[in-house]
């Protein structure tokens, strides 16, 4: 919803920061993922996730959150998909060449960012081209099991 | 500026050390001229003289030429088409490639067949939406977006690999570009867009029309605080204004366009409205010249590309210099001609 979603980003220093425990909670819960089966959990996990990131974000599932670099603010909601910052489109008003109802993902997004702590740094990032395989899959789990990997969190 | 390697037109020059392409462009730019390139609206039309036609308007004044892919998301003749024929006479064309017509497997493709149809200089763009032009019903396409598209070209370029990590046999040899718009929110950040867009791999910036020069400026300034005036050539976009009426149509119709109420003022209180546009054009080009790090200007003069010529002459911005066009050294030796 629009209004929610605005309401995230002017949140997004808690909201970021909620967020941060609870991957690091889904991280520690990888003996328990895999034991399951990470393939197993897919379905019900997204299905957690598309609703509520959903309500929060207006998430449109592409399966490689950015949210943490954006401000909170999903990029996948701007029409012309931009992960990368604003197009040059931007009215002088703040709101969307696309979609003039709406304010411009990105100029959420840097209203968002400077909330959080690194947030604006975070958004220099460069991201890649989004691999559309992943639409539809859980970004929580996708996270959990990298990260777990990354530090070798191999026993439960 | 005559180069001494000056090749037969239609044959890339040998690429200098340090420099990426075999194009006219980044030698120029490279040389620390001050340089001039400017928009050549695609004809709704298959015959290629209609390109040519169009080409000639700039003869003797721009140092490269932008060839527009579908902008302002109305169908005309490809860019890509558009760049093959312009470097069949020797011209140097920048290919504007828009991500909102096509997905990654048809853009890498283009890219390699631009440069082997002998285009040096690629504009990495988004692309206006599909809502403002011809064909709103159309599917907007975006696979990528222009950073990640920068990130793709610069690896088909340096990694020789495409995005899929699969090898191609000999790179595009390609200057590569994209755009800023200084004149749009969020503006505190839009310099650090820019900065992006350098990391990601642009060489060369070619702006949205900047008429407020407050706004110019300013932006400049936070170029020049983080430290990018060097790393990427920064050409502003100008361009005349036909008329009060016109340039208010433009702000509201054309995205990311704004002209201070101040600009409009001036046009409607002259008694010719399209004369007061071109002096505000040489006006605002001779601005850009004295603004440090600008490299030089970008002219998108939709409609009245014959006016380009003067403008550029009035600003007197090329000092004499006359850049290439395929008249220019007719008579002349050509030194080490390609062998």
């Amino acid at each position: 919803m629009y209004a929610v979603r605005l309401w995230s980003t002017r949140h997004a220093r808690g909201l970021e920061r909620f967020y941060r425990s609870f991957e690091s909670m889904l991280v520690r819960l990888h003996g328990i993922a895999r034991a399951i089966g990470y393939a197993r959990l897919e379905r019900p996990v997204a299905g957690v996730e598309r609703v509520v990131k959903g309500f929060l974000f207006d998430c449109q599932m592409c399966g490689q959150c950015v949210l943490s670099s954006t401000g909170m603010s999903c990029p996948m909601n701007c029409p012309k998909n931009l992960r990368n910052g604003p197009c040059g489109g931007v009215r002088g008003d703040g709101r969307c060449e696309v979609k003039p109802e709406m304010r411009c993902v990105w100029v959420e997004a840097y209203h968002g960012s400077q909330r959080i702590a690194g947030g604006v740094q975070a958004m220099q990032a460069l991201q890649h081209a989004v691999d559309r395989r992943l639409q539809g899959t859980s970004s929580w789990l996708r996270v959990a099991r990298e990260k777990a990997g990354a530090l070798g969190r191999t026993t439960p | 500026m005559i180069f001494e390697d000056e090749p037969v037109p239609g044959y890339p020059l040998p690429i200098l050390p340090g420099h990426t392409s075999p194009g006219r462009l980044e030698r120029v730019l490279r040389a620390g001229v001050f340089a001039v390139t400017a928009e050549l609206a695609p004809p709704d039309s298959a015959d290629p003289d209609d390109v040519y036609r169009r080409a000639r308007v700039f003869d003797g004044y721009v140092d490269a030429i932008n060839a527009t892919d579908g902008s302002g998301a109305n169908c005309h003749m490809s860019s890509l088409a558009v760049c093959a024929l312009l470097t069949r006479v020797g011209y140097a064309p920048v290919m504007q490639i828009s991500c909102r017509d096509r997905n990654r497997i048809a853009i890498q493709g283009d890219i390699l067949g631009g440069a082997a149809m002998g285009v040096c200089n690629i504009l990495c763009l988004t692309g206006d939406g599909v809502q403002v032009g011809d064909h709103p019903q159309a599917k907007p396409v975006f696979d990528l977006d222009c950073i990640s598209l920068l990130t793709i070209a610069r690896a088909l370029r340096d990694e020789h690999h495409f995005e899929s990590g699969r090898k191609i046999t000999f790179a595009p040899r390609v200057f590569l570009g994209a755009a800023e718009n200084p004149s749009v929110p969020p503006y505190e950040w839009r310099a650090q867009r820019l900065a992006k867009k350098v990391a990601a791999g642009a060489q060369l910036i070619q702006t949205q029309y900047c008429y407020d020069t407050v706004l110019l400026r300013d932006f400049m300034r936070r170029v020049e605080d983080l430290g990018l005036i060097g790393q990427a050539f920064i050409l502003i976009g100008v361009g005349p204004l036909r008329s009060a009426k016109a340039a208010e149509w433009m702000r509201t119709h054309v995205p990311g366009m704004h002209i201070p109420d101040a600009i409009i003022k001036r046009l409607s209180g002259a008694q010719d409205q399209a004369r007061e546009g071109r002096n505000i054009c040489v006006e605002l080009i001779q601005e850009c010249r004295s603004i440090l790090g600008v490299s030089g200007v970008h002219v998108m003069a939709y409609r009245q590309e014959e006016s380009v010529a003067e403008a550029i002459d009035r600003s007197g911005v090329l000092a004499g210099r006359v850049p290439w066009f395929p008249e220019r050294d007719r008579g002349q030796p050509l030194s080490r001609a390609i062998q």
